[in-house]
């Protein structure tokens, strides 16, 4: 349902949230934002033969931070991952049908957490 | 499903006596109070003089004294931009509170660039304004004094009425934004030595797009808005009639019943305060005891302010942040996203500022209401504190810690 300022696929990934947890030895961590700047987002990446098998999220956020970590841990999964990093805000925005204007920067911090995590990835895997 | 409304103050019901009292005025009663040669035009002018005589007994000024405006912010423009000009050439400076109001604040913007000096009054963890540091700010050159009656995010009174004596004394224009206090608290300019009260009647059951701005006689003030000379001279522009005889009719319910709303209110914040205290690491904000019945305010810590209350209202419970960035999504862009102005003045840390939550009751809510409320809150606590990483490494950190 619809609710407030946000669309009914904010709504339910806000209510519903997908992946929510942990990944215990995931193969790539990215923490974004600061809880001082009203937002914070850890996504763990499990890959496996170069491709996100799966992903896990905590966040502390208002109604758009949580459903922009679910909607973005939906998308992740089972991509490569080139991508994965090709994933920006706006894909996130679209696929829960926007969001309003003052809220596009938790979209942001969803690409820049699956950037973040592959970057971890990539330097654990570098030698 | 049962809904309950807690967010009264940003807004209270019409009370239907009130909205009976306009009804008329939007359709038989249609005269302007300025166009009095014929009996519609006399009618309409009887009834907003009517009601300039029942708005002032509520706060114990003459009608004379009361002048009609479109709501608070209108009337704290007023009071600030035409005080300031109302003193003359050589007091060019302001005094204010760190937590007044928006409408007081970014009317300083205007006075700041015109060169006033402006100097704003810290407030203590409690939200209180010092007397003395009032006393020292005041100046010879001082053109107005503003302080709030009490605060809408936090609750806390403020102690006006030393504060006024202190203006009073230095012979500075004093001015009391009551838009939060009135019909909730009692109001009255006779204890309270303010020359200028903000008052807002859609805060205490009248309709939206009224306010009054008292003006103790002998106050100078320039207007704001140039054109005839309704309210006499102080605010041009035909009266909204309907809305002035509602804030008339709101008056009269207010005076009348009060006493009976505050104990009620208190019963029932006392309720809703003592069962938040069950919630682990919640914090109350405001001042414990001198603050407005009926209003709890808190933060809890690991839980964004924002998820709580799109949660409380799918379980139908309706509550405000205290935070702009939680309750101004309409806002343009992201420079709208600010932490509580208020919040950071009593030192509540800025990561916590998006978790400040208002509760403010009205005279409908029932113990019923309340009862829902603290049985939906725990249940959303542990859900939002599950889902934060910040809560993850906090219960880590205590299991390490032994």
């Amino acid at each position: 349902m619809a609710a407030g300022p946000y669309s009914e696929k904010v709504m339910d990934h806000f209510m519903n949230p997908r992946n929510v947890g942990e990944i215990e030895s995931a193969d790539g961590v990215g923490e974004v934002g600061n809880p001082a700047c009203g937002d914070m987002m850890r996504l763990y990446l499990k890959i496996d033969d170069g491709k996100v098998v799966d992903a896990k999220f905590r966040t502390f956020g208002c109604g758009a931070a949580i459903a922009s970590s679910s909607m973005l841990t939906e998308m992740v999964k089972g991509k490569t991952l080139e991508e994965a990093r090709a994933i920006s805000n706006q894909h996130v925005a679209d696929a829960l049908d926007g969001l309003p204007a003052v809220k596009i920067h938790c979209s942001v911090m969803a690409e820049q957490a699956v950037k973040s995590a592959l970057d971890d990835y990539a330097k654990k895997h570098a030698g | 499903m049962t809904k309950a409304f807690f967010d009264h103050i940003s807004t209270t019901p019409l009370d239907p006596r009130v909205f009976e009292a306009m009804r008329p005025y939007f359709l038989d009663r249609y005269g302007n109070p300025s166009s009095h040669i014929h009996d519609q035009g006399q009618g309409a002018l009887r009834a907003v003089d009517q009601a300039r005589a029942e708005v002032a007994a509520l706060i114990g000024a003459k009608a004379g004294e009361i002048v009609f405006t479109s709501g608070a912010t209108e009337s704290n423009n007023l009071a600030v931009l035409g005080a300031a000009e109302g003193a003359g050439a050589g007091k060019r400076h302001v005094v204010v509170s760190e937590v007044e109001h928006f409408s007081v604040m970014n009317a300083l913007i205007p006075l700041r660039n015109a060169g006033y000096e402006v100097t704003v009054l810290p407030v203590d963890r409690n939200g209180v304004v010092d007397p003395d540091a009032v006393r020292k700010a005041l100046r010879a050159d001082t053109a107005l004094l503003s302080v709030m009656h009490a605060n809408s995010e936090i609750g806390t009174i403020e102690p006006v009425g030393p504060i006024g004596r202190i203006a009073k004394e230095a012979g500075v224009t004093f001015h009391v934004d009551a838009t939060a206090s009135a019909g909730h608290i009692p109001v009255d300019v006779r204890e309270i030595p303010a020359d200028l009260v903000t008052l807002s009647a859609h805060n205490f059951y009248g309709p939206k797009g009224a306010g009054a701005l008292y003006l103790r006689e002998g106050t100078k003030v320039a207007p704001r808005t140039f054109g005839g000379f309704q309210e006499m001279g102080y605010r041009a522009g035909t009266e909204n009639v309907p809305a002035v005889v509602g804030m008339g009719a709101a008056a009269i319910l207010a005076g009348r019943e009060i006493g009976a709303w505050t104990e009620h209110l208190s019963r029932l914040g006392k309720t809703l305060w003592d069962g938040l205290a069950a919630i682990p690491m919640l914090h109350y904000t405001g001042h414990p005891s001198e603050r407005l019945p009926g209003h709890v305010s808190f933060w809890v810590e690991h839980v964004e302010g924002e998820s709580l209350l799109l949660f409380l209202n799918m379980k139908g419970v309706m509550a405000a942040s205290g935070s702009a960035c939680s309750s101004n999504l309409r806002g343009h862009d992201e420079e709208d996203l600010v932490a509580s102005p208020v919040l950071r003045a009593i030192g509540v840390p800025s990561d916590i500022c998006t978790g400040s939550i208002t509760f403010s009751l009205g005279k409908g809510n029932t113990a019923d209401e309340v009862r829902l409320a603290l049985d939906a809150l725990p249940g959303i606590v542990e859900r939002l504190r599950a889902m934060s990483p910040t809560y993850l490494d906090y219960q880590k950190q205590q299991i390490k810690g032994g």
